[in-house]
């Protein structure tokens, strides 16, 4: 059990930050609901390219006033806008796009975490549901090169995200590679989750405080840079 | 070859009650609503309603009166709820899910995408690696229980596959920027989306079309579906919504 310890964390913009951070110049991304939205605040004028599995290609940034197309959202329904050497193409070329592996990047949020990179995101048992939105994670999480995960390190009660074994269903088994939260970014690895950065103030302790399996600290722990 | 009615209650006469209809639209870009309004209209029941990533959040007008008046038995999508879980719990729909009163079945949106892909085009079944290791590998994703069927599996080159089927609905309605007399249509923009994919798996395709041009107008490199998939079609004014979903 959690000891229900919240420490006080980066906002959601500032995580999305430091994953915008994390994203090379050259990189084709997609970016899911929630935190990973607000990458997109943080790459304009980066060679960062955006798919929307709606069916678009170099996405730009949110529509505001007259630049509103009902025309043009994206995956997440808000108007964007279109930006020089944008593309559009129907759903089965965007999620064949997807599972063939030619998405570099996929950041998704998640409610859970292992240490084994499985984590679940499309369904919380407290609905009382079977059935939920899995909308286009499952396929990001096969088909993406590399996928990174963008949460609040623990609930808002303070309770774990970042577990031993997901009570929660899976969105995917072992498929990701970095964890960034509002305290640490995490390496997920074959030995299990390595402590690369923590925030500000905090100590490795701290973090380790609030996450249940065990970290691998790294030799080469630095503070988060924003 | 003109397929163009004149009234939009003529254009969806024949739909029988039971009939599956394929809904494209992601949430509220792309979406048919003259013929879903018509479809309420003409008070077809036991409907089932196939789409692909919640059009009918985006509808949200449309889905609510066709709770209200019991006209619908099933519907198919990767993404139908409300996320905020409080919201749902006021939802006639998803109150209807709770109940079982409406089935509603789920796939990963690429899933659906091929479902409808691989229908249109004579494949009658796929392997993709979308879902394993979650509940979807396992079987149905539905809230009725007696029909969690389990899902084939194999292994190909070391990977674990799902089994997947196609998809051909009775009907598809689909929503487009600019369509011909002969059924040669184009979308814009994101609003493209399941349109094309439907109008290629549905058994007979029905076409709302914003901009109605004759025949030569429409340059064939601009065309997005041929004519060979759509059946009927009927001019609409361009909607007007809120770009929004709970």
């Amino acid at each position: 059990m959690s000891d229900k310890l919240k420490l006080k964390g980066l906002s959601r913009e500032l995580i999305a930050l430091r994953v915008a951070n994390e994203l090379e110049d050259g990189t084709y991304a997609n970016l899911g609901i929630g935190i990973p939205t607000l990458v997109s605040d943080w790459i304009e004028g980066r060679d960062i390219i955006l798919q929307s599995e709606i069916g678009m290609l170099k996405t730009g940034p949110l529509a505001m006033g007259d630049d509103v197309d009902q025309d043009l959202i994206n995956a997440s329904c808000q108007a964007v806008t279109a930006l020089d050497g944008s593309s559009y193409f129907d759903i089965t070329e965007s999620f064949g796009m997807i599972r063939g592996g030619h998405i570099d990047v996929a950041v998704m949020g998640a409610l859970q975490i292992n240490d084994r990179g499985d984590y679940a995101g499309w369904s919380n048992p407290a609905r009382g549901l079977f059935v939920g939105n899995i909308g286009g994670s499952m396929d990001l999480c096969a088909g993406a090169k590399k996928l990174f995960i963008a949460m609040e390190h623990t609930t808002r009660d303070g309770e774990y995200k970042i577990v031993k074994e997901l009570s929660y269903p899976a969105t995917a088994l072992g498929m990701v590679s970095m964890l960034f939260t509002d305290l640490a970014v995490i390496e997920i690895t074959p030995e299990g989750m390595v402590l690369k950065e923590v925030m500000a103030g905090l100590t490795p302790a701290d973090v380790q405080s609030v996450t249940e399996p065990k970290l691998i600290i790294s030799p080469d722990l630095k503070e988060m840079e924003l | 070859m003109d397929k163009v009615y004149s009234n939009i209650d003529e254009a969806i006469a024949d739909i029988q009650d039971g009939a599956m209809i394929a809904i494209p639209g992601f949430f509220a870009c792309g979406v048919p609503r003259a013929l879903l309004q018509a479809i309420i209209r003409k008070g077809t029941r036991d409907l089932t309603l196939t789409c692909g990533c919640g059009p009918l959040l985006g509808a949200a007008d449309e889905l609510r009166t066709l709770v209200k008046n019991s006209q619908l038995k099933k519907v198919i999508d990767s993404y139908g709820l409300f996320r905020s879980a409080s919201k749902g719990m006021q939802d006639p729909f998803e109150q209807a899910v709770r109940t079982g009163k409406i089935e509603f079945e789920v796939y990963p949106m690429g899933t659906m995408a091929e479902k409808y892909r691989a229908g249109g085009a004579g494949i009658p079944a796929f392997y993709t690696p979308t879902g394993v290791g979650s509940v979807v590998e396992e079987g149905l994703v539905t809230n009725i229980e007696a029909n969690r069927t389990p899902k084939e599996t194999r292994i190909i080159n070391g990977q674990k596959y799902v089994l997947e089927y196609a998809l051909r609905p009775d009907y598809a309605f689909v929503h487009a920027h600019t369509g011909d007399r002969e059924g040669n249509l184009r979308y814009a923009k994101t609003a493209r989306n399941f349109n094309h994919v439907m109008a290629a798996a549905a058994r007979v395709t029905i076409a709302e079309v914003e901009n109605l041009v004759g025949v030569g107008e429409l340059d064939g490199n601009d065309v997005h579906t041929p004519g060979v998939y759509v059946h009927r079609m009927i001019k609409v004014p361009r909607p007007k919504f809120a770009i929004t979903i709970d």
